[in-house]
């Protein structure tokens, strides 16, 4: 459903390390029932802030996040992805990331990227000196290039090939419905039921 | 290493289950695995009943699914209106979608309702070596009686209600061994609160983790809940801890429940379930209860918790550069100077309910320190029941009565409440709380607001002395 093979774009230096989903987007933005919509509602309360990197001219238009470890730790809000879709951001390179919130990314077509914390500086030294320095993020050869500069990223196969296919994941698992249905045969009677 | 299924070497309890839930293993590496219970909340879910619409597929086991209303709900009195309209009308897409589909909902009001991963245990839903997922990473809570318990966005909601099934890649398993006793005073948020600290918010990562000990054995039910509940702070999967003697105890007085020779069928099946001697985990750490004390956290994050004696750390304390940035924001945000005692923080506000310690127990330990006591002037002490059954029981055991008398503010419904902060309960801008919940991300009560991690009886403590402190200092 949602592909990415690559991307090119200018980055923001986010120089925090766990950013939290709380922080992604505050709790009173989710009362609302729709996947989108959610542009205004990234990083709001830091955002308030007009030193806040998202509120620098610079950084306008940037579609790559990079950031620091332990991102989208927390709450399992897939509003976090949503509203950095909604922002503009196809992609956020971190060292590491909450579990939740990098398969909901995976999940939504925006690639968690995983660089070691000594490339993630070279990044933000790059883009602050020079905002609009393009940074490339390819699935296909997995890397990130910048400035000349390569760094080798790894995602597991399946991830991988779902993402540069665009599959459906629901439709890939329903060709398996006999199988689903031959396990559910031999569940125990006892199991609990909800009805 | 184990090769699945009893094979050559020993497997671990988590392996276990899951290699018993696997439908189909693909050679990308993902396992197909099959889930035995699917909990709804209103927040999470309407964009996934939106997919299911839009692809016109239905949700294949309406009978392991169940939906409950939690996070929006007020809890100042049950008739009370939503009164937000975008909250209110995620509760009527819930109870719409619920019909649409045949899934069964416990709305506000009925007496089965409360926080999601409160009423399946209690419902007698939550069983061991059963695989439960929740749009909701507290999940894990349900690890407590042995079972594959994990959190999932919004999009593997959708999966799952069409396909019955995850497609997912099998952590690591790591063991976390608590040894010795806790000492009197002494709970199992402490000792959650303390292994975070010591592993941090990403020490779990990519594992599952096993809880395992003399200390953990001695946990009631209600106290290993707390213990998984707080798992996926330290960044974990999931938790478990294998299903004993307190297991079945607290089962068999669940609804619902098999009886006769098909009891002793499960009761066979669940005690198997347990990691092997020679089970390997890829980590592990091992903990000694017999030191350990209240604690109590100072930061931003669940893992910057210290000791209830000690002292708000400086910055210089940690050698690590990206700690000790990360220790000097947390500390401009939470408004403390290193050196102060934590018992010398004041508060304005105490919170005692969420999935973490919403459960009678934990309104048992609270009403302990309250009987007799009073709420110190200018602190507002709320009390949320995390089911409506918790709500009804606290009731008849007196505890209602307990709280009345202390001057608490104990809720009428059952929720999230200001643990969340979706529904009208939250903290002002600047307002300090102790609180039960399970993150003192900056503000998660509420903009602006500051939280102090803290168990029921520290939190009942600190709502008499008007600072953080434990019953002992009362
Ligand atoms: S009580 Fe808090 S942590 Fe638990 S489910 Fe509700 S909002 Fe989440």
């Amino acid at each position: 459903m949602y592909q990415f093979t690559v991307h090119t774009g200018s980055a923001v230096p986010l120089r925090r390390s766990n950013v939290d989903t709380d922080q992604i987007i505050p709790v009173r933005f989710l009362n609302r029932s729709q996947r989108t919509g959610h542009a205004d509602s990234l990083f709001a309360d830091w955002r308030d802030d007009p030193a806040f990197v998202l509120n620098q001219p610079q950084y306008q238009g940037a579609t790559i996040l990079v950031a620091g470890t332990e991102f989208g730790t927390g709450s399992s809000r897939e509003y976090a992805v949503w509203a950095l879709l909604d922002y503009g951001f196809r992609a956020v390179i971190a060292p590491r990331y909450g579990d939740i919130f990098r398969e909901n990314a995976l999940q939504n077509g925006l690639l968690p990227v995983e660089l070691p914390t000594g490339a993630v500086e070279q990044l933000w030294d790059r883009v602050e000196a020079r905002p609009d320095i393009p940074v490339t993020v390819d699935l296909q050869r997995l890397s990130v290039r910048c400035a000349g500069h390569s760094h080798p990223f790894a995602l597991e196969e399946h991830a991988r090939q779902r993402l540069l296919a665009g599959e459906d994941r629901i439709a890939q698992t329903l060709r398996h419905a006999e199988r689903i249905a031959a396990f559910e045969r031999g569940r125990r009677a006892a199991l609990p039921v909800t009805t | 290493m184990n090769f699945d299924d009893g094979g050559f070497m020993g497997s671990t309890l988590a392996q276990k289950i899951w290699n018993q839930h696997v439908v189909h293993r693909s050679a990308g590496g993902d396992d197909l695995l099959y889930i035995d219970l699917h909990l709804l909340h209103e927040v999470n879910t309407p964009q996934a009943f939106d997919g299911l619409r839009a692809a016109g597929r239905r949700v294949r086991r309406p009978d392991l699914t169940l939906g409950t209303e939690d996070h929006n709900t007020p809890t100042v009195a049950i008739e009370r209106v939503i009164r937000d309209p975008g909250s209110r009308r995620q509760s009527e897409l819930m109870r719409s979608n619920c019909a649409e589909f045949g899934i069964p909902l416990h709305r506000l009001g009925d007496p089965r309702q409360g926080i999601v991963h409160v009423i399946g245990p209690e419902l007698g839903l939550t069983r061991p070596g059963m695989t439960i997922v929740c749009c909701d990473s507290h999940t894990t809570t349900q690890g407590a009686f042995g079972a594959l318990a994990f959190g999932i966005g919004t999009s593997q909601v959708e999966h799952v209600l069409a396909t019955q099934t995850l497609a997912l890649h099998r952590p690591d398993d790591m063991a976390v061994t608590i040894n010795g006793r806790l000492p009197e005073g002494v709970s199992a948020k402490d000792l959650i609160l303390a292994v975070i600290a010591r592993i941090g918010t990403s020490g779990g990562q990519g594992h599952i983790i096993e809880y395992r000990g003399e200390a953990v054995s001695a946990l009631s039910m209600e106290g290993r809940m707390t213990l998984c509940n707080m798992t996926v702070e330290a960044g974990s999967r999931a938790g478990v801890v294998a299903p004993d003697d307190t297991t079945l105890d607290y089962l068999s007085r669940r609804p619902g429940m098999p009886s006769g020779p098909q009891w002793d069928e499960e009761v066979a099946h669940w005690t198997a379930l347990r990691s092997d001697p020679d089970a390997v985990f890829h980590k592990g750490i091992v903990l000694d209860a017999d030191g350990l004390s209240p604690y109590v956290s100072w930061g931003t994050n669940p893992g910057q918790s210290i000791p209830l004696d000690a002292r708000v750390p400086s910055p210089d304390d940690f050698t690590d550069p990206q700690q000790r940035s990360d220790a000097a924001r947390a500390l401009e945000y939470i408004g403390l100077r290193p050196g102060t005692p934590m018992r010398d923080v004041p508060v304005d506000a105490v919170f005692i309910g969420s999935c973490t310690n919403g459960r009678i127990e934990d309104l048992r330990a609270a009403a302990d320190v309250l009987r007799g006591r009073r709420v110190a002037d200018g602190v507002h002490l709320i009390i949320v029941p995390g089911s409506a059954a918790v709500r009804a029981r606290a009731e008849e055991e007196g505890l209602a009565e307990v709280f009345a008398r202390a001057g608490a503010d104990f809720r009428a419904a059952a929720g999230c409440s200001m643990c969340a902060a979706l529904n009208e309960d939250r903290l002002r801008p600047g307002q300090r709380a102790a609180s039960t919940n399970n993150r003192n991300f900056e503000g998660r009560q509420g903009k602006g607001s500051r939280t102090h991690i803290v168990s029921p009886a520290v939190a009942a403590a600190t709502s008499v002395a008007g600072r953080l402190a434990a019953p002992s200092d009362l």
